[in-house]
């Protein structure tokens, strides 16, 4: 944990692209702490910076200034190897298109995220009790495109917690889905942050979505403006 | 989980999967057919050299053990060799091209006879008048040739007299003095055969008629056999490696569209492995492997396949061509494929590896 017992520690976070030659500035000094087991919603406007902040927290991109701490470990600091690394144990992702290997099935989609952290392919008791909370137990076997959107994108994200990751970071997890689906998905994220204490932190549009989180955190030209 | 994902992304794609495994497959069966049928020549010359029976081979002065030159030699030195210590039998012989690789011989049947103990006639028998010829069990077969048909050869029609068994001196054999008329070589031959009364005298022998015909090529039969092979064939060995080098290029070419395609196509799956926690050796290990099955796979088939085109020339060309499996290639060859279709995979690895994460899980 970092200090003052957060589990994400963020701190000044800047982040500058560089398109041809325009800078674009996608975050402007955000700070941020969310304390383990939290369930929290990040909304905004499209260009907010809130998947510019999702992807410097999963490492896919490093920030530009400023600090970011994830259970202690200083994400400013790391070499893009590091970052990979971290993403094997520390972050699962769930993408709003869901994001499954289309040549596999929804057990070898799950498994392949354990045989990248060099964990055994077979999953405890702990995955068997989340499969059944996902509803997708007797599914495994089907390949994605034979699976509704709702069931791959709770495969997608049996696949983001497998490795039992310090947080999960859902991108629009509902943003494909019809209003069961999106209930179910979503009922999905609260009960695995309640039953399992998983940390989340969610994007989303939509209200009614972020009303699933604990707290919701607002963000607009890549400020956190509550 | 890897040869998995491999396996599946391969039964994915089945066209663009067989068309690689295709490619890589001519590429293998080309260096194998082209190896066979340069032993297979060589080595069915040499069988029908040592059918023949001599024990010492006396080609002209300057001459290669393998060219198809004509008739520089004089008849007078079959006598020369006859009156030779324990020379029981001299004969000569005369090999006129007659387009392409293919010769006639002209043979005096009778000491021939004596040298070799004669054609084994399958039907038919000898010459039965000037311009009757024998043909091989092969050359007629190609040809659709039986005793009493006729044959268009040096601008002539010639009446089969005699079809033997393959693997004695030639495929078309025609009377010594006719075609020495008809090729104004009177009194010439192109190899002179000796027979001794004991092999075991070769040594000795040859020692004796080197010492008198210093300028003139003399082999044992042993010596002249072993003088058929890719080596002794000038340019044949470059030939080889030609197609070889031409082989790779094309497997090259092949992998490298493929594996390029194919990681533009998964282009958005390499962002998946990758916001996984995949890292450069995880992705390349997946391309790499992908190659190398396709590789071993088409090596496989192209070995299949060389037993194809074997057939093929044996069938259709069997009197001019002869081709041989050649299993001591297979793994040279399977090495060679594998070489040219991981340097294909090279590249396109190299761009896998170096594609951003972000901008691949934003791909469509």
């Amino acid at each position: 944990m970092s200090k003052s017992g957060s589990l994400i520690s963020i701190q000044g976070l800047g982040k500058v692209y560089r398109v041809g030659e325009v800078h674009v500035e996608a975050l402007r000094g955000v700070d941020l702490e969310v304390t383990a087991g939290e369930f929290v919603a990040i909304c905004g406007p499209s260009g907010s910076g809130k998947s510019t902040l999702f992807h410097i927290l999963g490492g896919l991109t490093p920030p530009s200034s400023g600090s970011v701490s994830i259970d202690g470990t200083d994400l400013a600091k790391m070499t893009d190897s590091g970052r990979t690394n971290m993403r094997k144990t520390k972050v699962g992702f769930v993408f709003q298109k869901y994001n499954l290997l289309p040549t596999l099935s929804a057990r070898d989609n799950i498994a392949i995220a354990r045989h990248i952290a060099g964990k055994p392919l077979e999953h405890d008791e702990w995955f068997a009790e989340v499969l059944d909370l996902l509803g997708i137990s007797g599914r495994l076997d089907h390949k994605p495109r034979a699976m509704s959107g709702g069931e791959q994108q709770r495969v997608a994200i049996a696949r983001a917690i497998v490795n039992h990751p310090a947080i999960l970071l859902a991108d629009e997890p509902t943003g494909n889905l019809d209003t069961k689906n999106s209930d179910t998905v979503l009922n999905v994220l609260r009960g695995l942050n309640e039953r399992l204490g998983q940390t989340i932190l969610m994007i989303t549009h939509n209200p009614e979505a972020a009303a699933y989180g604990h707290r919701t955190v607002n963000m607009r030209d890549g400020q956190i403006v509550y | 989980m890897i040869n998995k994902l491999v396996l599946e992304n391969l039964k994915h794609r089945p066209v663009r999967t067989m068309l690689s495994i295709f490619a890589i497959a001519i590429e293998v069966t080309m260096i194998l057919t082209l190896v066979g049928l340069s032993r297979g020549m060589l080595d069915e010359s040499a069988r029908r050299a040592r059918g023949v029976g001599a024990d010492i081979w006396i080609r002209p002065p300057g001459s290669s053990a393998i060219s198809f030159s004509s008739a520089p030699m004089s008849e007078g030195l079959v006598r020369f060799f006859s009156e030779q210590p324990h020379v029981t039998v001299a004969t000569g012989t005369i090999a006129q091209p007659i387009g392409g690789i293919d010769t006639v011989t002209g043979v005096d049947l009778e000491q021939f006879s004596r040298l070799s103990g004669g054609f084994r006639f399958l039907s038919g028998g000898p010459f039965q008048g000037q311009d009757d010829i024998l043909v091989d069990e092969r050359y007629a077969k190609q040809n659709g040739l039986k005793v009493g048909s006729y044959v268009k050869l040096l601008n002539k029609q010639w009446r089969i007299s005699g079809i033997f068994e393959s693997g004695k001196l030639a495929r078309m054999v025609m009377p010594l003095r006719r075609l020495q008329e008809l090729t104004g070589n009177t009194g010439k031959l192109t190899q002179i055969f000796v027979k001794l009364d004991d092999p075991k005298l070769t040594n000795d022998t040859l020692r004796l008629f080197k010492a008198k015909l210093p300028d003139y090529a003399i082999y044992s039969v042993e010596e002249f056999t072993s003088l058929f092979s890719v080596n002794n064939v000038p340019g044949l060995k470059q030939f080889i490696y030609v197609v070889i080098l031409i082989s790779v290029i094309v497997g090259f070419l092949v992998v490298f569209l493929s594996m390029y395609t194919a990681v533009l196509e998964r282009t958005r799956e390499i962002g998946i492995l990758k916001s996984l926690g995949a890292g450069p050796g995880y992705i390349l290990a997946i391309l790499v492997r992908e190659t190398l099955m396709l590789a071993a796979i088409g090596s496989l088939l192209g070995i299949a396949l060389s037993y194809g085109t074997r057939w093929l020339i044996l069938e259709f060309a069997g009197a001019t061509l002869t081709a041989m499996v050649t299993p001591d290639w297979w793994p040279t060859t399977t090495l060679i494929a594998v070489a040219g279709a991981v340097m294909g995979a090279l590249y396109p690895g190299w761009k896998a590896i170096k594609q951003d994460a972000l901008e691949a899980l934003s791909y469509e």
